[in-house]
Parts: C-alpha cells; sequence; structure tokens
C-alpha cells in the first residue's frame, strides 16, 4: 500500500540534477535509511535523470519528470520519465559500457550502476515518444542502529 | 562544486570538493582542456578524496583525461576515499587503466619517479 508519494518535474538542464538527488534524497529519508542507502538511492536517480537529459533530449529542451512512491514495507519506487527520442533497443542499450552517444566523455555505466545500487529496474521505451525508468528499493529496518 | 588546481612541475593536481554529476563534470573538463594545453602538463591527479558525492559522468571525466593524456605520454592518478567512489571505479574497471592512492603526496611522489 502506497504511504506517500510525490512528482517533480524539471527542465532537462544538467544544473537540475542536483536538485533532483535532493528532492529524492529528502523525500526518501521518510523511510529512515542508512546513509549508504541514501547515497545509493542518490547515484541512481543521478544516473536516471542524467540518461534523460543527455540521451532523451540531447541538446533540446523538455521535461523531466520523476514520481516517487512509498510503501508499507518501506519500498521506495522512483519512476524517471521523459518524452526525448527514446531507444530503439533497450536490450542493447542496458550492455556495460554501451553509449548512445558518440561522447567520448559518456561511460555508458548508467545502466548497470542503476541496477547494481538499486533493487530493480525496468526501462520502458518507445523511439520518438520517450523513456521510464522504474527503480525500486527496500529500505532495511535500521530503528535500532538510528 | 570546487575545483582547485595545482601545478607541480608538469604535473597538474586537480581537486574537487562537493559533487561531480554530469554537470560539474562539464565544467571541470573545460577547464582541463584549457590548463592541459596552457600549462604544458605531462601528468595529471584527480584527487576525488573531497568529493561527497560522484556518479558514472565523473569516471567519464576522467576516462576522457586520461586518454588525452595517455596520447602524450603522461600517466593519470586518482587519489579517493569513501565507499561510493570505491564501488563505482570498480564497477568502472578504472584500476586497470591507471594508480590508485590514499593521497595526493604518495601519487605526486611516484608519479614523479615513473
Amino acid at each position: 500500500m502506497v504511504e506517500n508519494k510525490m512528482k517533480l518535474e524539471f527542465l532537462s538542464k544538467s544544473a537540475n540534477e542536483g536538485f533532483a538527488r535532493a528532492a529524492v534524497a529528502a523525500f526518501a529519508s521518510q523511510l529512515d535509511p542508512t546513509l549508504e542507502e541514501l547515497a545509493d538511492i542518490k547515484t541512481a536517480v543521478s544516473e536516471g535523470v542524467t540518461n534523460a537529459i543527455v540521451h532523451g533530449y540531447g541538446h533540446a529542451n523538455g521535461f523531466v519528470t520523476i514520481h516517487c512512491e512509498l510503501f508499507a514495507d518501506k519500498t521506495i519506487r522512483i519512476t524517471i520519465q521523459d518524452e526525448g527520442q527514446g531507444i530503439e533497443n533497450v536490450e542493447l542499450a542496458r550492455q556495460p559500457l554501451y553509449t548512445m552517444s558518440g561522447d567520448s566523455e559518456r561511460a555508458g555505466m548508467g545502466f548497470i550502476v542503476m541496477e547494481t545500487f538499486m533493487d530493480s529496474m525496468q526501462v520502458d521505451s518507445t523511439p520518438g515518444t520517450g523513456t521510464t525508468v522504474t527503480l525500486t528499493k527496500k529500505i532495511a529496518d535500521n530503528t535500532s542502529a538510528n | 562544486m570546487e575545483i582547485a588546481l595545482k601545478l607541480s612541475q608538469n604535473t597538474l593536481i586537480v581537486s574537487l570538493t562537493g559533487e561531480l554529476d554530469h554537470h560539474a563534470a562539464g565544467r571541470t573538463r573545460e577547464l582541463l582542456e584549457r590548463a592541459i594545453t596552457e600549462k604544458n602538463i605531462k601528468n595529471l591527479i584527480f584527487d576525488f578524496s573531497k568529493l561527497s558525492f560522484m556518479d558514472s559522468s565523473g569516471i567519464g571525466m576522467v576516462i576522457g583525461r586520461y586518454k588525452l593524456i595517455k596520447s602524450i605520454g603522461g600517466h593519470v592518478a586518482l587519489v579517493y576515499s569513501g565507499r561510493q567512489v570505491e564501488r563505482l571505479v570498480e564497477m568502472s574497471g578504472l584500476k586497470r587503466l591507471m594508480k590508485v592512492y590514499p593521497d595526493v603526496t604518495e601519487a605526486l611522489t611516484d608519479i614523479k619517479e615513473a
């Protein structure tokens, strides 16, 4: 059962990446995560948002939308959505070190980082329409540690 | 994110403080491209010990500079601490390309002897 949710929408500017991380981290803090769990979530969100900005929209402007839901069992579900160019072959894109960008500065690690740092990752994409990445993570019961 | 550059002979030490994401990596790259050309840099030391956050854009930025420095026969070294940066460095295989050190002093000594 969803106990809380939020929706965030911002322009696909790289200057907004830090804002997105901080906003999702602040929202996720309600689940009382450890610093490591929070760092994992922030990193995954940063990768997903960067993908939307760099690959989804390229040099064009668009909006990136993040939905967050908190569940009673301490799971957070995060969707990062763009209405950009989409991905022709999602399976190929998910291969480690593959990058759609001709820019040699892109490490091609975005998907593998999201998959590793979160419990699950789902990628839904339609070329010409956009991409939605759905991430979930169950926060451990840290009440005795905190 | 703050970027501090320090020159030691022909080795440039790049110390980053704060969050290294795609936005900050772009800024760092521009600054380094100018510095490497203007100051006749041969070696690079990336000091990530004061980073509070990094994502794979930081890895991409390091790899980009590594390719450039390698093409002129120089060396790149990485200094960092913390679990999160360690995880990303391990995942990227960056250790196969460059040495990592616990502090800048050790990195600088080693690079100068290379």
